[in-house]
């Protein structure tokens, strides 16, 4: 119940409905999806076939994604344009613990370097390749990297105020010069063709059904938990106040906050939840390569956001699943339609449903209920 | 001194060296200057050498077409009687000329000439003799190439019809490249002294080839000594060496800062557009580049329609380009304002998302029309060709006209915006909105206008910009972030910080280029911005105050 | 610049805000020109002065957003204002109610209380935060101020703009600074609302050093506290209201020749 003086509502309560909606398909998909795969047998109409399990397991590290840049854009009102960044750096980590894994397998036979290493002459691991042969180490710097990217940078951004459209593009600007960097052979990540030919993980081989539907159920329970922690942090004083952020930056100044510590922590742990949605990603596509970092993929996360209804998390997730399903379909069917059908979304999305599908439909579901029932009492934003 | 001045003083030279090399030796010594020819065609060995060189020492101006012949294996005997030719090749056989009279022999089959044996060696001699004669040539401009042919060949029989021609040389490129090339031969003269002065003289110039030569005197061979066998003169060259180096490296260092500027202009042309919309007006528009774009491929259907209906006139295509872009992409600038942008002031963030998604649509409608492969855009005549320096830099001409084109549109825009009833009301908009509405202004038109002029310029930009990148969809991509980090590094809303940004942006990326590399040039100097828009975020040329709070 | 007079300082020991020789300037235009005045603790002060004055950049210069080029600015006579940011400032004890009533809209009243009340203000204590009873209580109580105790789960958006002053004002209450800065509490209100405004402020005054920055004469009348005018980045006088209107150099700067 909740307490009229102090606002305090238990914390699972005191989630929305649609976030108990995501949560509930999320969770119930990872169960249900692995046992279709795997249990049904393949002429059954209720068995899911394996290349569905991989793709849509690489939707939920998207929405997983969406959820992140929607922590920082739609409850911070920090439009970063370089989120993508943070999901090709957790997707490198694995990408690297996967190329360790390898081992002698390689096309070059190699006990311990990777094939493009060896193919440029290299006698050595280079320093920063060491410890990923370790799986704890990889799931480390899997947070970690993009972790200590977003604190030095953020750190540096919002220390001197730096806001608004200055720090769209000076992040944008990041992600385009680790792009080039990764891009260079002597950065020692495997330049133009990045880290691919992965062979298994733990053990488990990556071609396996099995594996797959595990890497499926592990994305469905990163994006629960990773929903949960954005939510849970949204629904404290601490979400208030980075609210208040958004809404009035100097006035929060003028109330005592700093406010460039909250931006700091939603900053960084939203890298870590695109690093953790990277990491997920790469050994369900098999691939890493500098592409990942391309200034135009962040911005598309922007449009799924968009799409979805920025400031709602679940929406978020929506969004991500939503147009990447249309971008399978239509780079499929009408390839030469996509980019027209993405850039239409970007302006109809922007002039007619800033709230996005989730918040216009929100917006009418509270209409509706208002005119139905007495104004609703409650602190719960 | 002034170029008439000049020109007059060529002229003087022109006729006095056409009164020494054609009137003196008189035709009436024809007989004479007949039997060397007929001897270079026909005499031994020797003879050939022998009638080289008097022929040489004659000084008639029929000489050099004959030694040329000679070099290019093109003198003949006309096998019926004897007569020596110059032959051209002709469709039905050879165009004879002949050698003594210069008359027009007609064209006669291979078969009915001899060819003048001429071995390598003849030929050689016959090359560094031209090289001699032409030093006497009227024209400065083939005396100066002859120097050069001089200094680069080094050939010490050149010696003395260089100190003469040294001695009435008085162009004084010409002499400095005569003196170089004299210093160049004495440098193996068996004189210490004569080495030493040559020294001396080539140490006050600066060239790359110099700098070699006096390297190979210094050089060591495996039992210790040295090319150069006297010390004093090793020492000259030691530090004639080092004096060339440092020069040398001014030169590359300037050359750099060239390349820098040629980056600047580029970037500044791109960006200054907007500058006009971000700077200006504080609308994110990424769709920018596209702008960028539709000029190019404006220039590219403008030189198309050029090559179908006036190819004679294809060298002003592409001034005619520049005002079609800038109208193309002006009227698309101003459709995009009225169609998208108007709803969404106040909204940069969501600004910057619906130009996005318009850049993507334009990307993939010029790919569609146009298809996906680079289009071809010609240069006009004009704009080819370089000019080179002696220290080896090359500034080619279509570099050096963007460079010209930046700061012409430069100027202009500062211009449409201090003394045009657009720039004031413009101006006026952008300080108070309400204000400037009050007064009458139509700030909606002010918008249209000012954007489709931000736009504008980005399609002239384009046109610059086919002449030194591929033509391809994506051209716009490549330059949006550059432009972006440009007016934000320059400082947003001032024009003059736009400018400086640009070209400390360009030359800063060019001079890191040779010691980290093109790639982690481009890195260093993003990293360098995102630290410098952190540490200034109002940019170079910050403004202050309560206008850019709100 | 001048060196601080620690001794001035440390006589008036009941100096709360001691502002000498402040100069900023904005590309060559000196918004301050050698501002200096002091505020004592529990007095009510009224700032007023003509368009461009100052008044802005004065209060932006005390709360840490300007930093002046020079000049000193100290609080308690130990804190050094100009090397303080915004929130450290705020964190001492000194509120500022902004011209346009800055309420976070998407908040409900009760939550613009909330971030506004006394507690440690660092991310991770915001992360588990849990409001006391006292808290609630005092909320409660401010509600009851500012009257807008019904109005408590409504969007601060909502409010009518009265109402949203009068919300700040209760945000500045209930972070219980000891020095405030008001800029024209009272624009855009009706008489009746400035006649509650005027009540409320001065039921504040007396516990808290107050600095009001406004343009309606009638409404700092109604106040009765020593006026101090600003012109052209200066003092130009100071004194009981009708001292100042009498002043010549006053008239001439609100009247005209």
């Amino acid at each position: 119940m909740p307490s009229p003086r102090t606002g305090y509502v238990p914390i699972l309560l005191r989630l929305d409905p649609g976030g108990v909606v995501l949560l509930a398909i999320v969770l119930g998909a990872a169960v249900l999806v692995p046992v279709l795969n795997l249990a049904v047998p393949p002429d059954s109409p209720f068995h899911v076939p394996s290349y569905l399990v991989s793709l849509w397991g690489k939707y939920l590290c998207f929405a997983l994604l969406a959820v992140s840049v929607d922590l920082v854009w739609g409850y911070c009102g920090i439009l970063s344009l370089g989120h993508g960044a943070f999901f090709a750096l957790g997707g490198y980590a694995m990408g690297m613990h996967l190329m360790r894994q390898i081992g002698d397998r390689g096309v070059y036979g190699h006990p311990v370097l990777p094939d493009f290493m060896v193919f440029l002459d290299w006698d050595r691991l280079p320093w920063y390749w060491h410890g990923f042969d370790s799986f704890a180490f990889a799931m480390m710097m899997v947070l970690l990297v993009p972790g200590t990217l977003a604190f030095v940078f953020g750190w540096l951004a919002f220390r001197s105020r730096v806001g608004g459209v200055y720090l769209s593009i000076i992040s944008q600007a990041m992600t385009y010069a680790l792009m080039l960097a990764f891009f260079r052979n002597d950065m020692g990540f495997g330049g133009n063709n990045g880290l691919t030919d992965f062979k298994d993980l733990l053990g488990f081989d990556l071609q396996a059904d099995g594996t797959r539907a595990a890497l499926f159920a592990a994305s469905a329970l990163a994006l629960a938990l990773g929903y949960l922690v954005c939510r849970l942090m949204m629904l404290s004083k601490f979400g208030r106040v980075v609210m208040a952020v958004r809404d009035g930056e100097s006035r929060t100044r003028f109330l005592g906050y700093r406010v460039e510590y909250y931006k700091l922590v939603v900053w960084v742990v939203s890298a870590m939840l695109a690093g953790l949605a990277g990491a997920l990603y790469v050994p369900q596509v098999g691939i890493i390569n500098p592409g990942e970092f391309s200034p135009a993929n962040s911005i598309e996360i922007i449009v799924w956001v968009a799409v979805g209804g920025r400031g709602t998390l679940y929406g978020a997730a929506l969004g991500g699943v939503l147009v990447n399903y249309a971008k399978t379909y239509f780079t499929g069917a009408a390839p030469e339609i996509w980019l027209f059908l993405l850039g239409g979304l970007f302006i109809a999305v922007t002039l007619f449903l800033p709230k996005g599908i989730v918040g216009t439909a929100a917006d009418g579901w509270r209409s509706l209920r208002r005119r139905i029932r007495a104004p609703a009492r409650g602190t719960v934003p | 001194m002034p170029v008439s001045g000049l020109r007059a003083v060529f002229v003087c030279v022109v006729f006095v060296f056409a009164a020494l090399a054609a009137a003196a030796p008189s035709r009436a010594q024809d007989g004479d200057f007949a039997a060397l020819v007929a001897q270079l065609a026909v005499g031994a060995f020797e003879e050939k050498v022998a009638a080289i060189e008097a022929l040489v020492a004659t000084g008639d101006p029929r000489v050099q077409a004959i030694l040329e012949a000679v070099a290019d294996r093109n003198l003949y005997v006309r096998e019926a009687d004897g007569l020596v030719a110059i032959g051209a090749d002709h469709p039905d056989g050879l165009s004879l000329t002949d050698a003594v009279t210069g008359d027009d022999l007609g064209v006669v089959a291979s078969r009915d000439v001899d060819r003048v044996r001429a071995n390598n060696r003849l030929r050689r001699l016959a090359g560094s003799a031209i090289g001699t004669l032409t030093l006497m040539n009227p024209d400065p401009a083939v005396r100066l190439a002859a120097a050069e042919a001089v200094f680069r060949s080094q050939d010490a029989s050149a010696l003395s019809a260089l100190d003469q021609a040294l001695a009435e040389e008085t162009d004084d490129a010409v002499r400095q490249a005569m003196a170089k090339a004299r210093a160049a031969i004495l440098l193996d003269s068996d004189d210490p002294a004569a080495r030493l002065q040559a020294v001396e003289t080539l140490g006050a110039l600066t060239d790359p080839e110099i700098r070699s030569m006096l390297a190979a005197m210094l050089r060591q061979s495996n039992d210790g000594s040295f090319q150069e066998t006297d010390e004093a003169v090793r020492a000259a060259a030691g530090e004639a060496l080092d004096a060339i180096e440092g020069r040398l490296a001014t030169w590359r260092v300037a050359g750099y800062v060239y390349q820098g500027i040629s980056l600047g202009s580029v970037l500044l042309l791109a960006a200054i557009g907007l500058a006009i919309t971000f700077g200006v007006m504080g609308v994110i528009n990424m769709a920018h580049g596209e702008m960028v774009m539709l000029g190019a491929y404006t220039t590219y259907v403008v030189q198309q329609i050029f090559r179908d209906l006036a190819p004679g006139l294809f060298d002003v295509s592409l001034l005619v380009a520049i005002p079609a872009a800038f109208l193309v992409a002006g009227l698309a600038g101003i459709a995009i304002e009225r169609g998208i942008i108007r709803f969404l002031y106040g909204r940069p963030l969501e600004t910057l998302l619906a130009t996005w998604g318009l850049s993507l649509i334009l990307q993939q409608l010029v790919r569609t029309v146009f298809g996906p492969t680079n289009r071809e855009v010609g240069s006009p005549s004009w704009m080819q060709g370089a000019i080179e320096t002696t220290a080896g830099i090359t500034l080619t001409y279509n570099r050096l006209y963007i460079i010209l084109f930046s700061l012409i549109v430069f100027a202009g825009l500062i211009f449409v915006l201090r003394r045009t009833a657009l720039g004031l009301q413009m101006r006026a908009v952008t300080q108070n909105r309400q204000m400037a509405r009050a007064m009458g202004i139509r700030t909606d038109r002010v918008d249209a206008l000012t954007f489709g002029l931000g736009s504008g310029i980005a399609g002239m930009a384009g046109v610059a910009l086919s002449q030194i990148d591929n033509v391809s969809p994506n051209l716009g991509q490549s330059y949006i972030i550059d432009s972006f980090l440009v007016v934000v590094f320059g400082g947003v809303g001032n024009l003059w910080g736009t400018l400086a940004g640009a070209f400390s942006l360009g030359i800063a990326n060019k001079l890191l280029e040779p010691y980290a590399g093109a790639v982690l040039g481009k890195i260093l100097v993003l990293v360098a911005i995102i630290l410098f828009i952190q540490k200034r975020p109002r940019g170079l040329v910050a403004l202050k105050g309560r206008a850019v709070e709100g | 610049m001048r060196v601080p007079t620690p001794a001035k300082v440390a006589q008036d020991q009941d100096v709360v805000l001691y502002v000498n020789g402040v100069t900023v300037s904005f590309d060559g235009f000196k918004a301050l020109n050698n501002l200096s005045y002091v505020v004592r603790t529990g007095e009510m002060r009224a700032i007023i002065g003509p368009n461009g004055a100052g008044k802005t950049t004065m209060m932006d210069v005390v709360t840490g957003k300007t930093r002046p080029d020079a000049g000193e600015v100290y609080f308690k006579q130990v804190h050094d204002l100009t090397r303080l940011d915004e929130a450290a400032i705020a964190n001492l004890g000194i509120g500022r109610k902004f011209q346009k009533p800055t309420v976070f809209e998407n908040h409900s009243v009760f939550e613009n209380l909330e971030l506004a009340s006394k507690s440690a203000r660092g991310p991770f204590h915001s992360l588990f935060f849990r409001l006391t009873g006292e808290q609630a209580t005092r909320i409660d109580a401010v509600l009851e101020t500012i009257g807008l105790a019904d109005q408590r789960a409504d969007r601060a958006g909502a409010l009518s703009h009265g109402q949203k002053q009068w919300l700040e004002i209760g945000m500045l209450l209930i972070q219980d600074p000891e020095l405030l800065f008001l800029d024209e509490p009272v624009a855009g209100m009706t008489d009746a609302e400035t006649e509650q405004t005027a009540a409320l402020l001065r039921q504040i005054a007396g516990q808290h050093s107050v600095v009001v920055v406004e343009h309606d004469m009638a409404f700092v009348r109604a106040l009765d506290v020593k006026v101090t005018v600003l012109h052209e980045g200066g003092v130009l006088a100071e004194g009981p209201l009708d001292q100042v209107q009498a002043n010549e150099r006053v008239i001439e700067v609100y009247l005209g020749r």
